[in-house]
């Protein structure tokens, strides 16, 4: 489907560029590789002659850059995907943040916000969702809309029971959402904890003072400056010997930031800041 | 695959990247099987593709299950998690047009034995940038559907059979250094 228009390097800063300028998304350090195909895939869709013609169309209209934003961003997740890893966060992480009066988490790039809500189940598991605030962000309001709703399709159940299961955790997932029809909905008793909010790393600063930050699967779009520069963002908003997730298969080691991290488990790219007791 | 890079050593000049389908069914896991496996078979070192490594020579670098593999231009790797495509997550058109692009004429895309028609757009992206194309013959292959198909835009003499291949892995080394 995706037949390859011939590569057209100025004719795409020219479209960063109208981006950055005139409404202030700047996608200039994203990853080329997996920013190009994005933007060809949404010139054909749209029918578009060619980035030229697409970079005329946002110019003269903001539906037009709407559609492209929207084009750009990737929400995909899952309820407790990687099981392993949240199998990790349940044994090793969650006793660690038990330490605290009150506890604060931040999901960046959350998406459809399917992770934001298998940490709070975690959390309700073990006693802490009620002096914990989870704060999960991304730049792409449809996917908050979603992830605020918390109703998602009934489809997705059987996938998603058999991660929770896979992470360990006991029950099911179905005793934590209200199956309607085709559509499940997420208990309102979680959702008291989680604030959904438009953040864009990019742009936007330092997020409070947190415990732990997951970051999954969301520097794989971003070229090594844009990375080095949200990993410092990571460090400044969190507590010495805060806990920092990537992605399973991204990391630091290309990043001036590493010296400011221990590694607390390999596999699952697992970060401690430096700095205070623990 | 064993067969095809079994035969380079490890001093092999080029970095090569590696797609490999996975049915849904059997549960692709984190992808290190996979590369403890191949890599216990081949002389040439065997990575798990990490997000914006560069690229080394002698190196296969396999994308990871559930993940697209692309080339960024400066030579480093790229992951993304864009939808499947033909139902594959990796999918080779997807690394092939990145290559096309970041690579140009010193792109080489190679085909093997595989059950979808993924790879023929990729193949004709790197054919329109002057890259190489090269395909295990319909006939010798296990499965002929994927290389069928990316023959069908090409040029017959792109088909060819496994050891041919190995021997112009061989050559590209010795013509082209760098990728
Ligand atoms: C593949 S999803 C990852 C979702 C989730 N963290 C997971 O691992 O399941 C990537 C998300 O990153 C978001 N994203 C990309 N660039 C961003 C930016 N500059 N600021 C905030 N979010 C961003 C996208 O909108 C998308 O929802």
């Amino acid at each position: 489907m995706t037949s390859p228009l011939p590569h057209q390097p100025q004719d795409t800063d020219q479209l960063l560029k109208t981006m950055a300028d005139q409404y202030g998304y700047d996608f200039r350090d994203y990853a080329p590789a997996s920013l190009n195909r994005r933007i060809r895939q949404h010139v054909e869709q749209h029918r578009f002659q060619n980035i030229g013609a697409l970079n005329q169309a946002i110019t003269d209209d903001t539906q037009a850059f709407a559609n492209l934003l929207r084009s750009l961003s990737v929400p995909v997740t899952e309820m407790f995907r990687d099981p392993l890893f949240f199998h990790y966060l349940r044994e090793q992480i969650i006793p660690w943040l038990a330490t605290f009066p009150f506890i604060r988490i931040w999901h960046a790039g959350c998406a459809t916000g399917e992770e934001a809500w298998s940490m709070a189940i975690l959390l309700q598991q073990a006693g802490l969702l009620d002096r914990t605030q989870i704060y999960a962000t991304d730049y792409n309001e449809e996917a908050l809309a979603t992830a605020r709703s918390g109703i998602y399709s009934s489809g997705l159940l059987s996938l998603w029971e058999r991660n929770y299961q896979d992470s360990g955790c006991t029950g099911k997932l179905a005793d934590y959402c209200l199956q309607k029809y085709r559509s499940l909905r997420m208990s309102r008793e979680l959702q008291k904890s989680i604030i959904f909010a438009n953040h864009n790393l990019v742009t936007d600063s330092v997020f409070g003072e947190m415990h732990l930050i997951l970051c999954r699967n969301v520097l794989i779009y971003f070229n090594r400056h844009l990375q080095d520069r949200v990993l410092k963002l990571f460090r400044e908003s969190l507590h010495a010997g805060g806990r920092l997730c990537l992605g399973p298969r991204e990391s630091m080691r290309f990043s001036s930031t590493a010296g400011d991290f221990d590694t607390l488990h390999d596999e699952w790219r697992v970060f401690r800041r430096k700095g205070g007791s623990q | 695959m064993v067969k095809l890079l079994g035969d380079l050593s490890a001093s092999y000049p080029l970095p090569i990247l590696l797609v490999k389908h996975h049915s849904a069914r059997e549960g692709q896991g984190t992808g290190k099987d996979m590369v403890s496996w191949l890599g216990s078979r081949i002389a040439l070192d065997v990575q798990l593709a990490d997000d914006k490594c560069l690229l080394s020579p002698g190196t296969v670098y396999v994308a990871p299950p559930d993940y697209h593999l692309l080339l960024n231009r400066d030579g480093s790797l790229s992951l993304s998690q864009d939808e499947p495509v033909i139902h594959a997550r990796p999918s080779v058109d997807v690394l092939f047009e990145s290559v096309a692009d970041a690579a140009g004429s010193q792109a080489t895309g190679i085909i093997l034995t595989g059950a979808s028609t993924d790879g023929a757009v990729g193949a004709q992206a790197i054919r329109r940038g002057d890259g190489q194309v090269m395909i295990q013959h319909p006939e010798t292959a296990e499965v002929p559907v994927m290389p069928k198909a990316a023959l069908k835009k090409g040029d017959s003499s792109e088909a060819m059979e496994l050891e041919c291949l190995t021997a112009r892995l061989l050559d590209l080394a010795r013509k082209e250094p760098g990728q």
